[in-house]
């Protein structure tokens, strides 16, 4: 028994050993690198965007040596609870349902949903009452947007992200009434938008602004209310492990630090083209 | 189609494509390999006497032909890296570890491609007249010396043909591993559709790579197979 | 690991898939079929004209992954959108459903084709001298006696690539489509617990093959009655079809 303990305690060591000290002094961040401008990559191959400078600013903060790696979406939830990374920051909004596996640090950004179409869109003049919906709790103006939305999409193709909040309101929401179709990463649905494959995307707004700003985005519109509260959750954090409680609170101290001494503004500008930084 | 998105360097795609093509090739031939090992030790169970050997291996080869490779690298993926620890804690070994993808999918492609390799070997085991081991007992060779000196050479020419066919699938199957985040030709080609907006542009060129490659190496096992084949008489 | 909770509720949701993983499957093999067949006789051609393109295309289909065509097909046309919509052909590439019995089609067709190729120039020489100096038209020899035989002779490989078009039909779930494969990641995102429902889904794709060989056998034993008089037992033909496909041949 002890032989067979010991081979397997040296076939486990031949494995990268990413073991975390309880004294947090050395973590792994996991990021989609597909998800602009929260995390993407250059031509050169290498992982930017916001979240990467931010996980920077925040690791010097806390004094711990990082690590970042890649993680597909899809499996970006499992894999931490099987521990290949501690702390996932990928555009991942707080919601109920996650906290149910795992739990969040406070949020570092916020970023309501919004429907994009293309300009030659039947619908790119859509609009509703109000610019913001609040979803959670519904008022009886936001009712009659909701209800507006829903019937001018009804019997449409709307593509999402799959694993998102965007996903969950339109399960929630618009079910019943349009054609949800999931794709494995954001800029496969970009592709499909413009293929016209799709007649409406819906993602952060987060996402949105910069693109449209670039030429890549350039036959896109945003149309109808940005989103926040309800299925779309409360703000974008790093989520973490239940059992590592310490290293969420760490987190959430180190980003309240960033918000107190200016940090985090300038940056979520500098990356979304507006202000979609947590207050 | 925007061909100066293929240029190499910081401002094309076509170093990265080209590294994604040199990954491709690393965990072709080690998934090959390592197929290799498994279809050998499942070759040599299904011609064992014993019946609990034959059946593991027949198990083996029937679960994976039986289920989809793209089922078997998510399933491995997620369920693997949980497995091995689970087994590790309870020999009292509890600091964490993990399979990075490049073994994973070698584990998932390896084991696709040993559940074909097997019934190549097994047949080619089978096509070795027995006479010639007669003979070896015979002249008093030893069991070993028996396998090296008579099973393996002859083996190898048999299994040849088979082999290059399996390396072929197996070569193809690795673009399923890009869907775990390796970073293979596969996978640059989707990221660079994604940044570029031109998908026809980079899967086009992927699958050009892959051609090359599949042609390349295809020769590479005719020449062998010849090689193998000297001084064989052909009727 | 496995929870009971995840494995009775996704149970129902993936049964409720297998319908269009069968439906992809069966149009894709059903028109890939017809292609074959097409594809075949042009390379059995002596004319180069017929032969050649039929030689690319086999050659290309076989020897790049399937996953590559998927997204070539279903993404790059996405960059032609306004060429196809000029032919009138973008109403059938806007489809993720279309896209994926196109790409499963071409695939099957170019390996169907060799096995076709494969059983046709299986049947003896004597035979067709014998239907010519009968006086039957090439029609007729290709129908009576050229057909029968190669679909006996080739029936076994294609059993094969049936299954490993079941197989590849997963790959559909990449293009958006929600087969087996897809609604099983679509639980996954839901529940997060990825082992139960990819077994779940496993087992599922067994069993449609096992189905799968028990048909295609029982058709064989239709086809060729003289030869298997036998009847086999559910186990050996379970083994001999999935286990040991290629039985060693005898060395005379």
């Amino acid at each position: 028994m002890k032989k067979i303990a010991l081979i397997a305690a040296a076939a486990a060591l031949t494995f990268s050993a990413q073991a975390v000290a309880q004294d947090y002094k050395k973590i792994t961040i996991a990021t989609e690198g597909a998800y602009a401008p929260w995390n993407f990559k250059d031509s050169a191959g290498n992982l930017v965007g916001f979240e990467l400078d931010l996980a920077k600013d925040l690791c010097a903060r806390m004094k711990l040596e990082c690590t970042i790696v890649e993680q597909a979406w899809d499996g970006i939830i499992p894999s931490l609870q099987a521990k290949k990374y501690d702390v996932i920051m990928a555009g991942m909004s707080i919601t109920a349902k996650r906290m149910e596996t795992i739990t969040f640090s406070r949020d570092y950004a916020a970023t309501p949903g919004s429907f994009v179409v293309t300009k030659d869109s039947p619908f790119a003049g859509f609009t509703t009452g109000l610019a913001a919906l609040t979803l959670d709790e519904v008022s009886a103006e936001e009712r009659a947007d909701l209800d507006k939305m829903i019937a001018t999409f009804k019997g449409k193709t709307i593509g999402v992200q799959t694993s998102t909040t965007h996903e969950n309101f339109l399960r929630e929401i618009m079910g019943d009434n349009v054609d949800i179709r999931t794709y494995d990463t954001q800029e496969n649905l970009d592709l499909d938008l413009q293929a016209g494959r799709v007649d409406a995307a819906l993602a952060s707004m987060s996402y949105w602004v910069p693109l449209l700003a670039s030429d890549k985005g350039s036959d896109m519109k945003l149309v109808g209310p940005g989103m926040t509260g309800g299925p779309f959750g409360a703000g974008v954090g790093a989520g973490i492990r239940k059992e590592d409680q310490k290293l969420a609170d760490m987190f959430t101290a180190a980003i309240n630090a960033a918000i107190a001494d200016g940090t985090l503004k300038p940056l979520a500008e500098k990356w979304f083209g507006f202000d979609a930084s947590a207050k | 189609m925007d061909f100066s998105l293929l240029v190499y360097g910081d401002s094309g795609w076509g170093d990265e494509m080209l590294v994604g093509g040199l990954m491709t090739i690393a965990i072709a031939t080690c998934s090959f390999l390592l197929g290799i090992v498994f279809a050998v030790i499942a070759a040599a169970a299904k011609l064992s006497q014993n019946i609990a050997f034959r059946g593991l291996a027949t198990v083996y080869t029937t679960v994976i032909r039986g289920i989809p490779e793209l089922l078997i690298i998510y399933l491995v993926f997620f369920g693997a890296g949980q497995l091995m620890r689970n087994v590790a804690v309870l020999f009292g070994y509890t600091e964490y570890f993990d399979l990075p993808v490049f073994v994973t999918g070698m584990i998932c492609i390896g084991a696709s491609s040993g559940a074909y390799s097997t019934e190549v070997i097994r047949g080619a085991v089978l096509a070795i007249p027995k006479g010639q081991l007669e003979a070896g007992k015979a002249i008093g060779m030893n069991k070993w010396l028996m396998f090296w000196r008579i099973l393996v050479p002859q083996a190898a020419r048999f299994a040849l043909p088979g082999l290059g066919n399996i390396w072929q699938v197996t070569l193809k199957e690795t673009a399923l591993i890009s869907v775990i985040g390796l970073a293979d030709l596969m996978r640059k080609a989707s990221e660079a559709s994604g940044s570029t907006k031109e998908p026809f542009t980079f899967y086009f060129t992927a699958l050009v790579i892959f051609y090359v490659i599949t042609k390349v190496s295809g020769r590479g096992f005719v020449f062998a197979e010849a090689r193998a084949n000297r001084g064989v008489r052909r009727a | 690991m496995f929870s009971m909770k995840v494995i009775s509720e996704a149970w129902p949701e993936l049964v409720a898939a297998i319908p269009v993983t069968l439906q992809l499957t069966g149009s894709a093999l059903l028109l890939g079929l017809g292609l074959a067949l097409v594809i075949a006789l042009m390379r059995l051609s002596s004319h180069a004209v017929l032969r050649l393109p039929a030689l690319g295309f086999v050659d290309l289909f076989r020897s790049t992954p399937l996953l590559v065509q998927f997204f070539l097909i279903y993404y790059g046309s996405g960059q032609f959108r306004p060429e196809l919509q000029e032919i009138g052909l973008w109403t059938f590439f806007r489809e993720p459903w279309f896209c994926a019995v196109f790409t499963l089609m071409l695939n099957t067709a170019a390996y169907t084709s060799e096995i076709i190729r494969g059983g046709i120039q299986s049947v003896g020489h004597g035979q067709i001298e014998a239907g010519r100096a009968c006086g039957m038209s090439k029609i007729m020899l290709f129908r009576r006696i050229i057909l029968p035989q190669a679909a006996r002779q080739a029936l076994p490989a294609y059993g094969n690539e049936i299954i490993l078009m079941v197989k590849s039909s997963s790959l559909a779930s990449t293009i958006t489509i929600l087969e087996i494969t897809g609604v099983a990641k679509k639980i996954i995102a839901a529940t997060f617990a990825p082992m139960s429902v990819f077994l779940i889904a496993g087992v599922i794709y067994l069993t449609i093959n096992f189905i799968v060989v028990i048909a295609v056998q029982a058709l064989e034993v239709r086809l060729s009655p003289q030869l298997h008089r036998n009847r086999r037992s559910l186990r050996s033909r379970f083994i001999t079809f999935f286990g040991n496909p290629t039985e060693p041949q005898e060395k005379t």
